[in-house]
């Protein structure tokens, strides 16, 4: 390999020598580019990211196809495993970088179980769902976040089954970290990645990712440099939620409940100020039920951002204590722990 | 031993075997375990057999309540926790009910008659009183008012009367370990020890031992007392020990002779959670435990965490091996160690959850998706345990493989006394990581083949944080050495023999099986995993029949020794008895042609020597008279 570029600020530095095999056109492409360039931008920055210490964990489907594409250390796993097989490499770990990469039908389906306990228990994660609404790599059945009434060659009649609000999952999951990007603005996903990154604990970051070939523009409505405007509420803490090409729109809380508003009607008072640091999860999840269909107003960024105890530390800690106040185990002195007798 | 004066002689016997039974609140478990420590400071050899109901908090005083602890004492070397008991401590009428069919027939009873009243016998569904409608005439039978002795002697202490009974166990301890001229300086100094924070509680205890004990003493109703000497054993120093400890105890062994961090991950499940528990207490030796969410992340995170470098092991029984299955096939396929530990137990689905049986060695054998040869070993005793886990875990490192470790409900909850091992005489068990490129590309540049096999034909174990090594691993088919994702037709063939020879060569780093007895007899009986100890009761059985038979014992179930084949040539009879329906059997026809005979139970109780003796019997044609 005479094109091995040795400069880790550089995003070739990052990119493994395999030829990614994701179908032309896929918005796993443009998450890819951002991760290798956001690598490249905290070499750069002179932050200690390593490859030797980066590992990108995956399950199965189109986005776990991810890990063998950095050139870090990688783990391809089974469907729906990754976060568990990620919370041992990390417990086992804590110097390393675990990254966490899979679809929605992987961590939402097969995988929720996992995923919603990554989540709770806080483990040092940064977990990345691609939501595309569709199965991919099976051929386009419908999954778990696909809107009711999907046909697909599994629903020809249309799916008759809820979609998971994922923001919701996170947050009633406990998630210490909740933020959302799209595949097409590779600066907003860098900004969500190392916002993640600098997170101590579980990280969810939910990526709107287009799959061009099974359920194409399922996010045009809202992610189309046409549409942005109106449609992305850009969530910046300590802000009031505003959006709009002229800021003329913004969230307002009903009973709890989120919901889009006239400034010119309710007046800048009623908009909620985005608190990303509440303990209390209620604002997160309700900013994640603003939209319950892909045609409306949608909040991106950072939802919760709130300092908890992380898990591994917690595992960490515990063996010290106990170190400390025992001694280091000693074989020997463990074998004759029982009641013993002696024989002449 | 005792500090009052005798008033009976004890007699010496060479061997009894007493069942503590109860109601499951009546800490009939505690009660036996205790007299087995004694038995076991007094130089006993000895056996247990704990029997747990399925149910946590089964109503009370019925038939599903019952609770039984079997202990075999003995000065000689045993092997089972007996064939049939000689004494039945039952506490009330359930436990009568459902354990007097297995007492030898003449047998003791001692009964706490206070437990039987008319609500009790009909909780059972005993019609009659048994006391008195001749169904105990067989039997010689002891009736103590267990419970009303107790508060009496707890009378003049600050409890409650309702406590009080509660420590009638400790009676019925004191009455047995008098009957057997138990010491009674270890069960007191444990009362002080395990009740410490709670004087009342010692007190109630102790002076219902104390009790029991007087009453053996005074009472003219125990004409007897029996004495079991020590039986001669090596010198050394030795502990009680079950399985599921020794089992810990092997694994933080392991890292210790890998010098690696232990990691487990483990779901709650029986009869394995025991494992999880004694791991978690001894963090000072750098152990991980990981309680997951389920059985599927228990194993996977043992799978993050071998990737990561450690000695990794996911513990359960026979449902959770079902549920890991996918993951073992995967780390079968990334070539990462780790050890699965399988504690079976009556099956299938829910089973048997607290009996022992040994049906998952098809499981563990084949139980996976596409080729995914793996070893399996077997553990034949509590003790052998400790050992097992080490050499499973050796293979584990060295071969880059799951490994699947067999021991079962019996050996788990079993106790035994063990010869303590010098820690310094135990295995190496080591291995480098690979820190180095170790090829070379197309231009000469180094580079690192993450597929490239060493001698033994294991793969570099090359773990995150080595800079210039980074790789990836998964479940794709890989390319010979360089483990590049490949569809290849032929790179697929070769790989899957790839992986199939280096599980297969493990035959040339394991013990020879060995033939014990005469090597001249007709018969062979070939056993494998806890059926050792009933095995070596039926040898004995048979030889006072006039049958003497030769034994085979298998702990490396995949590979096989590669002497197994010839050790069998040459006998008439083949004879295989397993707590299962006949599979090792069914390897041994498979593997070697051989007309291999099945014994099967699957009663969710280990052999006893007679049952396999008449198994040989039947499949020789003989009897007990030694000919046909
Ligand atoms: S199927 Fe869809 S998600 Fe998968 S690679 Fe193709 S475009 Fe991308």
């Amino acid at each position: 390999m005479t094109d091995v570029v040795l400069d880790p600020t550089k995003r070739g530095y990052w990119t493994s020598d395999q030829d990614v095999r994701w179908c032309p056109g896929c918005g796993d492409y443009g998450i890819l580019a951002a991760m290798q360039f956001f690598h490249a931008e905290l070499a750069a920055e002179g932050s200690p990211v390593s490859k030797e210490n980066t590992v990108f964990v995956s399950g199965i489907g189109c986005a776990a196809r991810f890990p063998y594409y950095m050139d870090t250390y990688g783990m391809h796993t089974i469907h729906g495993r990754a976060p568990a097989i990620a919370t041992g490499l990390a417990t086992a770990r804590p110097d390393l970088d675990v990254w966490v990469v899979g679809g929605d039908g992987d961590m939402l389906s097969i995988g929720g179980n996992h995923l919603i306990h990554a989540l709770r228990r806080n483990v040092n994660l940064k977990i990345l769902l691609f939501n595309n609404q569709i199965y991919g790599l099976t051929k386009g059945q419908y999954s778990p976040t696909s809107e009711v009434g999907k046909v697909t060659k599994s629903t020809p009649n249309g799916s008759i089954d809820n979609p998971f609000n994922t923001i919701g999952v996170a947050a009633g999951a406990g998630a210490t970290f909740i933020a959302r990007t799209h595949d097409l603005d590779r600066k907003h996903m860098i900004e969500t990645f190392r916002r993640a990154h600098e997170h101590k604990g579980a990280a969810f970051i939910e990526i709107y990712q287009n799959c061009n070939v099974f359920n194409d523009g399922a996010y045009d409505a809202i992610t189309k440099r046409a549409a942005r405007d109106e449609m992305m509420i850009n969530l910046v803490h300590g802000e009031p939620i505003t959006f709009g090409a002229d800021k003329q729109r913004g969230v307002v809380l009903d009973n709890g409940a989120a919901r889009v508003a006239d400034i010119a009607d309710v007046g800048m008072d009623a908009i909620v100020v985005h608190d990303a640091h509440a303990p209390d999860p209620s604002l997160a999840f309700a900013l994640g039920h603003l939209a319950s269909d892909r045609q409306s107003p949608t909040a991106f960024g950072v939802f919760r951002a709130v300092d908890g105890p992380e898990y591994v530390e917690g595992v960490n800690n515990q063996l010290l204590a106990v170190n400390e106040a025992k001694g280091p185990g000693d074989l020997h002195t463990l074998l004759h722990s029982g009641a013993t007798w002696d024989v002449a | 031993m005792t500090d009052t004066a005798d008033r009976v002689e004890a007699t010496p016997l060479d061997r009894v075997v007493i069942r503590f039974a109860g109601d499951s609140g009546d800490g009939m478990q505690l009660t036996g375990d205790r007299f087995t420590s004694a038995s076991a400071i007094a130089g006993n050899d000895l056996a247990t057999l704990p029997e747990f109901p399925a149910e946590i908090r089964a109503p009370q005083g019925t038939l599903a309540g019952v609770s039984a602890f079997q202990v075999h004492i003995s000065d000689h070397d045993i092997h089972t926790p007996g064939d049939a008991p000689d004494v039945l401590v039952a506490m009330n009428p359930a436990a009568l009910m459902s354990q007097l069919g297995r007492l030898v027939s003449g047998g003791t009873i001692i009964l706490n008659t206070d437990a039987f009243d008319e609500r009790n016998l009909e909780k059972c569904g005993y019609e009659a009183d048994p006391r008195s409608n001749g169904t105990l005439d067989d039997y010689t039978v002891h009736e103590v008012p267990m419970t009303m002795l107790t508060v009496e002697a707890t009378k003049d202490l600050d409890v409650k009367k309702r406590d009080a009974e509660r420590s009638k166990n400790f009676f019925a301890l004191g009455l047995i370990s008098w009957m057997y001229s138990r010491p009674e300086d270890p069960t007191l100094d444990w009362i002080k020890e395990k009740f410490g924070k709670n004087q009342a509680v010692v007190d109630a205890n102790t002076a219902a031992f104390k009790a029991g004990h007087a009453y053996g003493e005074t009472t003219e109703m125990f004409a007897n007392r029996y004495e079991v000497p020590a039986a001669p054993v090596g010198p050394g120093t030795y502990t009680n020990i079950n399985g599921n400890t020794a089992t810990s105890w092997g694994m933080i062994a392991a890292g210790q002779l890998a010098k690696l961090p232990v990691f487990l991950g483990s779901y709650p499940i029986t009869p394995a959670s025991d494992i999880l528990h004694e791991l978690s207490r001894h963090k000072n030796f750098g152990v991980r435990t990981f309680q997951a969410e389920d059985e599927i992340a228990a194993a996977g995170a043992a799978l993050g965490a071998a990737f990561g470098g450690h000695l990794a092991y996911t513990t359960t029984s026979g449902p959770g091996v079902a549920l890991k299955g996918e993951t073992i096939g995967l780390a079968t396929s990334m070539e990462l160690p780790m050890v699965i530990i399988d504690v079976q137990r009556g099956g299938p689905s829910t089973g048997l959850p607290t009996k022992t049986e040994a049906s998952d060695l098809f499981l563990a054998l084949y139980g996976r998706h596409g080729e995914s040869p793996l070893p399996v070993v077997a553990a034949y005793s509590p003790s052998n345990c400790f050992h097992m886990a080490i050499e499973a875990s050796r293979l584990a490192l060295k071969y880059r493989t799951p490994v699947i470790l067999l021991t079962d409900g019996y050996l788990a909850n079993g106790v035994e006394p063990w010869l303590l091992p010098d820690v310094d005489s135990l295995p190496d068990i080591s291995v480098d990581f690979t820190t180095e490129h170790n090829g070379v590309d197309a231009d000469g540049d180094p580079i690192f083949l993450p597929y490239l096999r060493d001698e033994h034909g294991s793969r570099p174990w090359a773990i995150p944080g080595t800079a210039g090594l980074e790789h990836r691993v998964g479940g794709l088919e890989k390319a010979d050495k360089t483990g590049n994702v490949s569809y290849d037709p032929s790179n697929h063939s070769l790989m899957t023999d790839l992986r199939q020879a280096k599980i297969d060569g493990i035959a040339d780093d394991i013990p020879l099986a060995e033939v014990e007895g005469s090597g001249d007899a007709d018969t062979l009986i070939v056993g494998w995993g806890s059926t050792h100890g009933s095995i070596s009761a039926a040898v004995e059985v048979l030889a006072e029949d006039g049958v003497a038979v030769d034994r085979l014992h298998v702990t490396h179930m995949a590979p096989l020794p590669k002497n197994l084949g010839e050790a069998m040539a040459g006998y008439e009879h083949i004879v295989v008895p397993e707590l299962n329906k006949g599979q090792f059997v069914k390897v041994l026809r498979g593997e070697f042609l051989v007309d291999a005979k099945s014994i099967a139970k699957v009663e969710g109780l280990p052999f006893t020597g007679r049952e396999i003796a008449d198994g040989v019997h039947a499949v020789r044609g003989s009897s007990q008279g030694g000919v046909a």
